[in-house]
């Protein structure tokens, strides 16, 4: 479902009025207004930027496709001496894939850095970070999920598990890019090498932390189509209307 | 050259070609360059030059030392050259020039070198491709042997040249006095063989292998930033680590 384009740029169509369900449509939910604008651009500016990070770093992966000094042994690896398919890449070569990467990673750095300005003075932050009391409202919510537990568990903007979810990958992303500066300036930025292992592990993590995100984006993609549809439109246009209460 | 008009394509046939090839690639994504963002991908490396020059690199700051212990196995330290088989020079004949925006231009033998205070360390080597490895260097600091010939306030730039094909690297003068950057004439304390760049070749652990540019004929000190055989191809011209 596509929601109108024009929405980012001219008011909504329909201003909501969420007490009183349109005549027309009478056993439609209301919609409500679910995303800033600000989150909804560093939504969309980030997965592309994450998936031409990705790309460029499997070409980058192409020149020495090992972990570990020169000469051995070279750390466990599903991809050991392997590259990666035409189509993952992005650059063409390793010069290529370098201009990517290195071009690329201002913008990913800004724009999560801009959506987390965002959720701490809106204070959005407070309906995403998963804290130790949200521990066992996640155990309640995957006994749902595992038809363990019979009534969807009370829940704010976001379950938490998705609290879980959105907190996690937010450190993942933190962990990329100071594992990519560890592995880009391994002397200046000596002391951030060495929180890693040094530079051979850094690098290791570095592309761990690739089949992690590849994980999340599967598993995040799966769940926004198979269990709440209307978040999609929700995340274009910022405007919800689905099977899941959306206030606190 | 031949004559443009004995081409089966004129130039603007194949600028037309690779538009079209960057746009298709555009929408497959295959092993993409870049197409027409390729001026764009430029612009963001001269700022992570810029970046990497100016704020993250320190001339004080030295990079960590290894005991002899941990040097990698020499059959398993690769070595480069674009000449094959490996160029070679008699090194009685041989001598480093070094010239430009310099004071006192000078002509270096290797026994000149030799004679300076010398530097060895052992170091990690880090390659642009992402692997590592330890070996050990002796040389003369490049410090020293600027403080030689005295640069005149113009010389902003060195250009290293060599007798590898066309082989040649420009360097920030910053990276080039930092104190472990050295002109190095002896490998885990042998002198240099020709897969290492005999008989001399600039080595520092604050840039990557590329930038230590082997079988140095020429030191020139420039007011312009010059190009390197790889960075004229598209790899970072700093290549700072």
């Amino acid at each position: 479902m596509i929601a109108e384009p024009a929405a980012e740029k001219e008011p909504p169509p329909e201003p909501p009025e969420p007490q009183t369900p349109k005549p027309d449509a009478p056993a439609r939910r209301p919609l409500v207004k679910r995303h800033h604008w600000i989150v909804r651009f560093t939504h969309w500016a980030n997965a592309l930027l994450l998936l031409g990070m990705i790309g460029s770093g499997l070409q980058i992966y192409h020149a020495f496709p090992h972990f570990g000094l020169r000469g051995g042994p070279y750390y466990p690896n599903f991809r050991d001496g392997k590259y990666f398919p035409d189509w993952a890449r992005l650059g063409g070569w390793l010069a290529g894939g370098l201009s990517w990467h290195f071009a690329l990673a201002w913008p990913f750095v800004i724009t999560g850095l801009v959506y987390l300005i965002y959720l701490i003075v809106s204070g959005e932050w407070r309906s995403l970070l998963f804290r130790p009391r949200d521990v066992p409202r996640a155990i309640q919510m995957q006994l749902y999920y595992l038809r363990l537990r019979r009534e969807h568990p009370p829940q704010g903007k976001h379950n938490a598990l998705q609290k879980a979810a959105y907190t996690f990958i937010v450190v993942l992303g933190a962990l990329s890019v100071l594992t990519g500066f560890a592995v880009y300036k391994p002397v200046q930025l000596h002391w951030l090498t060495a929180l890693f292992g040094g530079y051979e592990l850094a690098r290791y993590w570095h592309f761990w932390a690739v089949w992690i995100f590849v994980g999340f984006i599967v598993v995040h993609v799966a769940l926004v189509l198979l269990v709440d549809p209307a978040s999609l439109r929700a995340m274009i246009t910022g405007w919800y209307r689905g099977r899941f209460p959306s206030h606190d | 050259m031949t004559d443009s008009s004995d081409r089966p394509f004129s130039r603007r046939d194949l600028l037309r070609l690779g538009l079209t090839a960057g746009a298709a690639s555009l929408a497959t994504a295959c092993g993409w360059q870049g197409g027409p963002l390729i001026p764009a991908l430029r612009g963001a490396a001269h700022l992570n030059d810029w970046v990497g020059e100016k704020v993250l690199f320190s001339r004080h700051r030295l990079a960590p030392q290894y005991p002899v212990s941990a040097r990698t196995p020499e059959k398993d330290f690769p070595a480069y050259s674009i000449t094959r088989p490996l160029p070679t020079t008699d090194s009685a004949a041989w001598a480093l020039e070094v010239g430009g925006k310099v004071r006192k231009p000078t002509r270096f033998t290797l026994e000149m070198l030799q004679a300076l205070p010398r530097v060895t360390y052992t170091v990690k080597h880090h390659c642009v491709e992402g692997w590592s490895a330890i070996g050990t260097w002796t040389g003369v600091p490049v410090a020293s042997v600027v403080a030689m010939v005295e640069p005149t306030d113009e010389a902003k730039y060195l250009r290293f040249d060599t007798f590898d094909a066309n082989y040649y690297n420009g360097w920030d003068r910053e990276s080039a006095l930092h104190p472990q950057t050295i002109l190095a004439y002896a490998y885990n304390d042998r002198p240099l063989t020709p897969a290492h760049g005999a008989p001399l070749r600039l080595y520092s652990p604050v840039k990557l292998g590329y930038k230590l540019t082997k079988f140095l004929t020429r030191m020139t000190f420039t007011r312009e930033r010059p190009g390197g055989y790889w960075e004229d191809q598209g790899y970072p011209w700093l290549g700072g680590v």
